[in-house]
């Protein structure tokens, strides 16, 4: 007998479930097409500018930095201008997201921008996220042919650009976005949630940003008319 | 990893007397306690969500056949594999199989209790292939050829010292005069140090915190990144999984994800949740060619349908050992297993057997805040107390106990002989405690008063102060 057919029989023995029981593998169908939301805290559920808000109070909260431009035309400045206060130098590395390809790198001068998987000496990584999610200041990426993983790990630094017509209130909300999109029961290769740049706690107890991911993690947050200038 | 259970009171005793490990536990008994509770007091659903999460994995337990063969179906059809592993040796052997084939030399490994639970490094290492762990306190302890002492925090028995001690002896290709005084300048040292091997492996192997059926995903959650590095670099990604890791759906993970962090270092999220389904697509840039599932048993199934079963809704959050007085006592090793605290005393007996584990199921006051604070509402004590019951039907505990026992039973049967005895013994014991009210010596308990004082009894029993109190109660109200 197989590894599969024994544990699967001591599995059914254990549980003294014959291996045709209509009842259990309806139960089994319908919770897998169904798909029940459990409890949602209250915290994700805010109105639109209210959960901007939490989403960056959240991120700033583990550490990420954040901050807003009015509209994607303005995301390479804030990038070279990120790159300056830092010290770092005027290069980044990017997947080839229509998103980002559309933006205007070129009007900032002197900034390279290579596409690809990341290298290990890479210092700046841009990805765009698919979503935020505003309850843990989490934003959410996911791998494909134009979004390699290895730019949101090997870079020390991480931009992610986020438009803030998609950041969710909670994470179901942001999974249903996802399940739209690729269709239920169907995933991305990888799909990446990062809350906060990396971490370690591992000697004495002591947190220590930049583990074996990014040192730092920032967030810019595309406006596009939706907060204007309250923030 | 050679099990030492049975020894747990040698264990614990020398575990006591260790100066550095006293320190170095100090870090234990306060900073996860504080955190956790900052988190969960600032989430009002979270004692809700603790319901939901333990219904979701009881829901799975009770038709986990079936949610298991619906993984494995997802999982073939993003084109990964499944390997089915009864034993830890089967486990072992499939995995070994399967870095054969990918010609692996050296194998990066992301945080996984799994694979110290099936021994795979010291497996690796006879077998001439180089393991190399990743994460920061894993790597630490991998250095020292120590084992884990805590389940998500694996080298908190150390101290910075003697993790600089142990990074001048093996990178010895560095500057010896480096300064390595701060945990700063260590972390940044072992980054640079793993940065190479994560592109020299051809095998990553990384545990699971959830398997979705759904969607034939595995996912992991960790804070360091170094999981992913594990899995994205090199050609061959191996996941191994227990078989009671599966939820039906993202949703249910969701839930669970919830509870998970913020019970285990009091995080609302943990830095990387990473879900993976399946190897590299067509045109993708980066990714391992080949993605593996070793699902292992290794005991679980016989934990179904009996008093155990409710421990397999563990989520491996570490929160029982943090909050117990006995580990925060003597520290993980002294469990003698991969699993220690009040987790470990139920789950070393149902995997490695109740004669390899000796006094586990004893190693516990019964103060019960390991079960208020478990995210998946375990009931711990009373599943130690399932064992403690089996061990002494099976005689497997000491003579001097099971007299004890039976000494204790003939008068807690016979209740005028209990009282009898009672009101004569208390002024006897006072008798060692002088006037202060605790003992520092005592008979036959040398094992307690070694290390702490004993309280010493009321001058009268229970009864009689009852009696005393209810009395006079009656009188005030008449
Ligand atoms: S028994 Fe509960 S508290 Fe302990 S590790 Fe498992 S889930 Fe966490």
């Amino acid at each position: 007998m197989s590894g599969r057919e024994a544990i699967l029989k001591k599995v059914r023995g254990a549980l003294g479930a014959p291996l045709d029981d209509a009842a259990r593998a309806k139960a089994v169908r319908q919770r897998l097409a169904k798909a029940p939301t459990g409890v949602v805290p209250a915290r994700g559920r805010l109105p639109e500018e209210e959960r901007i808000a939490l989403f960056r109070q959240m991120a700033e909260k583990v550490s990420a930095t954040v901050e807003h431009v009015k509209k994607t035309g303005d995301v390479p400045n804030a990038v070279a201008a990120y790159l300056r206060s830092k010290n770092l130098p005027a290069s980044v590395r990017m997947g080839g997201d229509e998103r980002l390809r559309a933006m205007p790198w070129g009007r900032v001068k002197a900034l390279e921008t290579k596409t690809g998987p990341a290298d290990p000496d890479d210092e700046v990584g841009v990805s765009h996220a698919l979503a935020g999610i505003a309850e843990t200041g989490t934003v959410a990426l996911y791998s494909g042919v134009e979004n390699p993983t290895t730019v949101n790990f090997l870079p020390e630094h991480h931009i992610v650009v986020v438009d803030a017509k998609d950041i969710e209130g909670d994470l179901e909300t942001t999974l249903s976005r996802l399940k739209k999109r690729f269709g239920k029961g169907k995933m991305p290769r990888t799909l990446n949630l990062i809350t906060g740049p990396s971490r370690s706690g591992d000697i004495e107890q002591k947190l220590l940003l930049g583990a074996h991911g990014p040192r730092a993690l920032h967030l810019i947050v595309v406006d596009d008319g939706r907060i204007g200038n309250k923030l | 990893m050679q099990i030492t259970s049975p020894e747990f009171k040698k264990n614990a005793r020398s575990a006591l007397s260790d100066t550095q490990l006293q320190k170095a536990l100090g870090h234990v008994r306060t900073g996860f306690i504080d955190k956790r509770q900052a988190s969960v007091d600032a989430l009002p659903e979270f004692d809700e969500l603790r319901d939901s999460a333990r219904a979701i994995k009881d829901h799975t337990l009770a038709h986990l056949d079936l949610y298991l063969e619906r993984y494995e179906e997802k999982v073939k059809s993003a084109g990964g594999y499944v390997h089915w592993a009864e034993t830890a040796e089967d486990a072992r052997s499939v995995i070994l199989d399967i870095c054969r084939a990918a010609g692996a030399r050296t194998v990066t490994k992301g945080k996984s209790m799994i694979t110290e639970e099936i021994g795979l490094n010291e497996f690796f290492e006879k077998e001439g292939v180089r393991p190399v762990e990743t994460d920061l306190g894993e790597y630490i302890i991998q250095l020292r050829g120590e084992h884990p002492s805590h389940i998500i925090a694996p080298a908190v028995h150390l101290n910075k010292e003697q993790v600089e001690a142990d990074f001048r002896r093996v990178h010895d290709h560095l500057r010896p005069n480096r300064d390595l005084s701060e945990p700063e300048s260590l972390l940044a040292e072992a980054r640079r140090v793993l940065r190479s091997e994560y592109f020299t492996a051809d095998v990553g192997i990384t545990g699971a915190n959830f398997l979705v059926a759904e969607t034939g995903s595995s996912v992991i959650v960790t804070n360091e990144g170094n999981g992913d590095l594990t899995q994205t670099l090199p050609r061959v990604h191996v996941v191994v999984a227990s078989i009671e890791k599966v939820v039906p759906t993202l949703e249910d993970m969701s839930q669970i994800l919830r509870v998970l962090a913020r019970s285990a270092t009091g995080q609302d999220m943990s830095v990387y949740t990473t879900v993976s389904t399946g190897p590299r697509r067509p045109g993708d840039p980066d990714g391992p060619d080949e993605y593996h599932v070793v699902l292992l048993d290794n005991g679980r199934s016989s934990m179904l349908g009996t008093e155990f079963q409710d421990m397999l809704r563990c989520i491996r959050c570490g929160a029982c050992m943090n909050h117990c007085p006995i580990y925060h006592a003597v520290g993980g090793h002294a469990y003698g297993w991969v699993y220690p605290g009040p987790m470990g005393a139920v789950l070393t007996p149902s995997l490695a057997g109740i004669d390899k584990s000796g006094h586990l199921p004893n190693a516990s006051t019964f103060c019960g805040r390991c079960e208020a604070v478990c995210p998946m509402k375990i009931p711990l004590p009373k599943m130690m107390r399932h064992w403690r019951e089996r061990e002494f039907a099976r005689g497997l505990n000491p003579a001097t106990q099971r007299y004890g026992l039976r000494a204790w039973a003939l008068f807690a049967s016979r209740p005028r002989l209990y009282h009898l005895a009672a009101s004569f013994a208390i002024p006897a014991l006072s008798f060692f405690t002088g006037r202060r009210p605790r003992f520092r010596y005592l008979p036959f308990a040398g094992g307690w008063t070694r290390h702490r004082d004993l309280p010493a009894p009321e001058n009268r029993t229970f009864l009689q102060q009852w009696r005393s109190r209810q009395a006079a109660k009656q009188e005030a109200q008449a």
